[in-house]
């Protein structure tokens, strides 16, 4: 977990300025989908096209795990067969899909986000409810 | 006191410097680290380390599980022996497979996180009442928060959580006995001692069919091996006579299979069209729109793919994330709370108060000790003029149903009504006669409709204590 004490160290070092928290959007019915407008927050700290990008890709991947596919329903259906005992040493799709999504937080944070302050917290970690992100106080750059 | 129920802004940085001024006696006082549901604030309760979630009352799944194993027990002594001499072996064969599969899908149910969604951070609580206009302070009855959205062209109503402190999504409901708010919220189960919600449907659906496929099946048998004595000579009476333990098993056997078998149907009826207990009985989408499937914004207005999709759907995990461990920062409210040493409940009923900053709500809890006395003990929020009445009825850990009823029942007119809970209570009574499906499936949908007057009391507004 190298990657997140690295996350923490820099939130103890920095102090929170804000948080912005993108809510569900629920236009669609109950499926995993977030709020893609570009909060005003963050404006002066990323660019919109970037942030709406990975906004983007987070919802695609949402959907992916959500897809009522053959893959799922042959996966219901074994469960069924198997009176549920299949999970015990499967990994459902929507697992792997979102460790994927976690990687890719993960990536995006390192890469393009820590760098700018700020911090995309993992949806799962606040119940698939918000995307939270954190807008550390910027003392590099004087205003 | 009255003062106090003010709606008041949260300023987020205010927040931030309390959980780091308590950080440091944490650090003292937490030697180990923590696994979350040893924090967790629903009333559930937790086995194996966090693996295996029960509702806190759970007090009729060992019955269930009794009724099945001795059902079953007595069918395999008493009446296998003879069929396997007379008919074919497969009897007890397959009465053993669907024996396995009926208990393996009650605890699956049971034992399974329904979909519970965890309570907003403060944070995130705050930047919510940000949001929301309030008229002024002037008036000590805040209005019923709700959100409309659109969800497939059709305008749904969101309602606002208090004691999870956010909006609920759709399909949620909170239940009032588990005090969590539940995905897809479908009943609280007493049979099965769990809420039935989004991740555990499919295995409750399961467990009903399977039972109503054992119990049909150890009913046939019966009356097949009565029949099979009596076309040997004697009597149908006297075959019955020859072995008067059949009696209470023909007996058990004849009603669960009625309502199970009813039940069954009404859950089919209720996946092929999409719906869930809660918004069949509340009447959500039906009637009045007058056009059954697109009044439900979430039906795919097939039944094959209604069906698919409730049972075959991709599981989704939990998001309670019973087994991981406490971050620190998270680990400060349960600590602050031990220090107080306040009765679990009475941390919940801090939650449960009119005053809903959270600001409040951490102030309380660390600082004033005389708040129990006037905070109802876990019950939704109520008056204190309920805490007779309310109080017993949630303190007492016997789910049974007539215990469970009548209190609710009598508190109704004790809240005062606001109009759209007296109307949609109305329309609750009137759909639970004209459904026939009610009367066979009684255990659950009635305990479910006081879960359902106990989770909508709330959102229409509350009343501060004075």
């Amino acid at each position: 977990m190298a990657e997140t004490h690295s996350l923490q160290d820099m939130r103890q070092q920095a102090a929170v300025a804000a948080k912005v928290f993108l809510q569900r959007d629920y236009s669609n019915g109950t499926v995993c989908q977030f709020q893609s407008k570009f909060p005003s927050e963050l404006e002066t700290r990323i660019d919109k096209q970037q942030f709406e990008e990975t906004m983007q890709t987070l919802n695609n991947l949402y959907a992916e795990a959500e897809k009522l596919g053959s893959q799922s329903y042959i996966e219901g259906c074994l469960a069924c067969l198997t009176a549920y005992t299949v999970f015990l040493c499967m990994e459902t799709h929507y697992e792997k899909v979102l460790k994927k999504i976690a990687k890719y937080i993960q990536e995006q944070n390192d890469k393009i986000y820590a760098p700018r302050g700020l911090l995309l917290t993992d949806p799962i970690e606040r119940g698939l409810r918000v995307i939270e992100v954190t807008i550390f106080e910027d003392r590099s750059l004087t205003r | 006191m009255m003062k106090n129920c003010e709606y008041q802004q949260i300023d987020p940085r205010a927040l931030s410097v309390l959980p780091q001024s308590a950080q440091n006696n944490t650090e003292k006082t937490v030697q180990r680290s923590r696994r979350k549901w040893e924090v967790f604030p629903g009333k559930n309760r937790f086995f194996c380390d966090g693996r295996i979630i029960l509702a806190s009352q759970s007090g009729v799944l060992p019955l269930t599980l009794g009724l099945i194993i001795v059902t079953c027990g007595l069918f395999f002594a008493f009446d296998c022996p003879f069929l396997v001499k007379h008919l074919t072996v497969f009897i007890p064969v397959i009465g053993g497979a669907l024996f396995v599969f009926v208990v393996f899908s009650l605890l699956r149910t049971s034992f399974t996180d329904p979909g519970i969604l965890p309570r907003a951070t403060p944070d995130e609580a705050a930047d919510i009442e940000k949001q929301i206009d309030t008229s002024g302070s002037s008036t000590y009855r805040p209005p019923p928060r709700t959100k409309e959205i659109l969800i497939n062209q059709q305008v749904v109503k969101l309602k606002y959580c208090f004691t999870c402190k956010m909006f609920r999504p759709p399909r949620t409901s909170h239940c009032s006995l588990c005090d969590n708010c539940v995905e897809r919220f479908d009943h609280h189960c007493p049979w099965v001692g769990n809420c039935v919600g989004k991740r555990n449907y499919r295995f409750f659906y399961s467990f009903i069919i399977s039972l109503s496929f054992l119990t049909s099946f150890i009913f046939g048998c019966v009356i097949t091996h009565i029949t099979l004595r009596s076309q040997e000579g004697k009597s149908l009476v006297q075959s019955i006579q020859e072995s008067p333990a059949r009696y209470p098993f023909l007996v058990i056997c004849f009603f669960s299979i009625w309502s199970i078998l009813g039940l069954s149907g009404f859950h089919t009826y209720l996946i092929a069209s999409n719906l869930t207990t809660n918004e069949d009985i509340k009447g959500s989408w039906s009637s009045k729109r007058c056009a059954e499937e697109s009044g439900n914004p979430y039906s795919y207005n097939s039944i094959i793919t209604n069906c698919c999709a409730t049972l075959c759907g991709p599981m989704p995990p939990s998001l309670i994330d019973r087994r991981g461990f406490l971050s620190l920062d998270e680990a400060i409210p349960a600590v602050s709370a031990s220090e107080i040493e306040l009765p679990p409940f009475t941390v919940k009923s801090d939650a449960h108060m009119c005053t809903q900053s959270t600001k409040d709500v951490l102030e309380r809890m660390v600082h004033s000790y005389d708040v129990h006395g006037l905070c109802p003990p876990a019950t939704p929020k109520t008056t204190p003029l309920d805490l007779e009445v309310s109080g017993p009825a949630a303190a007492s850990s016997e789910p049974s149903l007539s215990a469970g009823c009548l209190p609710q029942d009598a508190r109704q007119p004790v809240v005062p009504p606001c109009p759209p809970f007296s109307r949609s209570n109305k329309r609750r009574d009137s759909l639970h006669s004209i459904n026939p499906a009610f009367r066979l499936a009684s255990p659950s949908p009635s305990l479910s409709r006081t879960t359902f007057i106990l989770g909508d009391a709330p959102d229409n507004g509350f009343i501060p204590l004075p």
